[in-house]
């Protein structure tokens, strides 16, 4: 077993790193801050893939690769496996973590998040808890993207949240 | 539910979640080299992340007092020595010692070597006036401002420098009083 830091720490970081480029220094230029957070899960996953994979053969097609990152990698980072992997066979795949550990944790504003009922799928309230959702979720992606170019493929990676905590990735192989 | 009682660094370490610390380490490193890349200025890099630091330590001084169950502590002798002794053990499972009192006890330095934020880290020549752990210090200054100790906390050995050990040098500037938000008579 290698060190370990409390898990509050890692929460702590990534909290206040996606507050700092949305707030502080891409403030009202989300799409900045996403491109930023997003670089900062690639830089990550390229470099967990690089040392998680070192003493294993290569993976021989895209498939495997995934199931890797499924199992191995997703255990390493997440302490559990990611709970259903579904494929179109043509480069897409979707990867449904149905308690995501980044997810669990976190609250939305009640009045926020009462937003909701109100029917109105314009209503300010509750895009604005999508969205902070969301700036959470490009830095996973950025990870799961950089794992998989560090095995040579490369991607494009979104999420999409349905019913919190549960968490899908979908990750679309550049032919 | 009655007080808990102080309860060791190790215990409480032991107690929490935990996760692979290089998660954590690889994390940090990738957000210092991406502000590198965004704020340009190496001065700017360490201010940030001072800042980030300090959000940080004011937010996790709750955790801190409720997992340590750390009641009030006498002065600010006894609080150097609960931060070195039980938070940075506690977060992130390391060893820190405190030393170098100055003669009125305001100023001491927290001492330790081993450091889950460096592993793997170099500093490139580029980089060389790079406090690359300031969000240490930050998150010090701010959580000891939580309890009201106004702090200058400042680096004076790095280990990414050539030195033999990290030290911070952690200075009580002014003891803030503590004010009720409520009457006598309420």
């Amino acid at each position: 077993m290698g060190k370990e830091v409390s898990e509050s720490c890692v929460d702590s970081l990534l909290t206040e790193m996606v507050a700092s480029y949305c707030d502080r220094f891409y403030a009202n230029k989300s799409e900045l801050a996403a491109r930023r957070i997003e670089a900062i899960g690639y830089q990550v996953g390229h470099q967990l893939s690089e040392r998680y994979t070192m003493e294993r053969p290569r993976f021989t097609d895209h498939l495997e690769a995934i199931k890797f990152i499924c199992k191995d990698f997703w255990s390493e980072v997440f302490k559990k496996q990611i709970d259903n992997l579904k494929t179109n066979h043509r480069g897409t795949f979707v990867l449904q973590d149905n308690r995501f550990r980044w997810l669990a944790h976190m609250s939305v504003d009640p009045s926020l998040e009462n937003g909701g009922a109100s029917q109105d799928p314009s209503d300010a309230g509750e895009s604005k808890a999508a969205q902070a959702t969301s700036m959470h979720l490009y830095f996973p992606c950025g990870i799961i993207r950089g794992a998989l170019s560090n095995l040579g493929i490369p991607c494009a990676v979104s999420a999409e949240v349905s019913n919190l905590p549960a968490c899908s990735f979908v990750v679309r192989i550049k032919a | 539910m009655p007080p808990v009682a102080p309860r060791s660094g190790d215990a409480i370490f032991a107690s929490v979640e935990r996760v692979n610390a290089e998660l954590f380490t690889l994390t940090y490193g990738a957000i210092v080299r991406q502000l590198l890349t965004d704020l340009e200025e190496v001065e700017e890099v360490n201010k940030q992340l001072d800042q980030m630091g300090y959000n940080i330590g004011i937010r996790m001084i709750d955790e801190f007092l409720a997992k340590s169950g750390v009641s009030r502590c006498v002065d600010f002798k006894g609080t150097a020595e609960v931060i070195a002794k039980v938070g940075f053990k506690m977060f992130v499972g390391v060893t820190a010692f405190v030393t170098n009192w100055d003669a009125d006890g305001t100023c001491c330095s927290i001492v330790f070597e081993d450091n889950p934020l460096v592993e793997f880290v170099e500093l490139p020549d580029t980089c060389q006036g790079l406090n690359y752990c300031n969000i240490l210090s930050g998150i010090i200054r701010g959580a000891l401002e939580m309890v009201s100790m106004k702090t200058e906390v400042t680096w004076t050995r790095d280990m990414l420098r050539g030195d033999d050990a990290f030290e911070l040098q952690v200075k009580l500037v002014k003891q803030i009083p503590e004010e009720y938000p409520y009457k006598d008579d309420e």
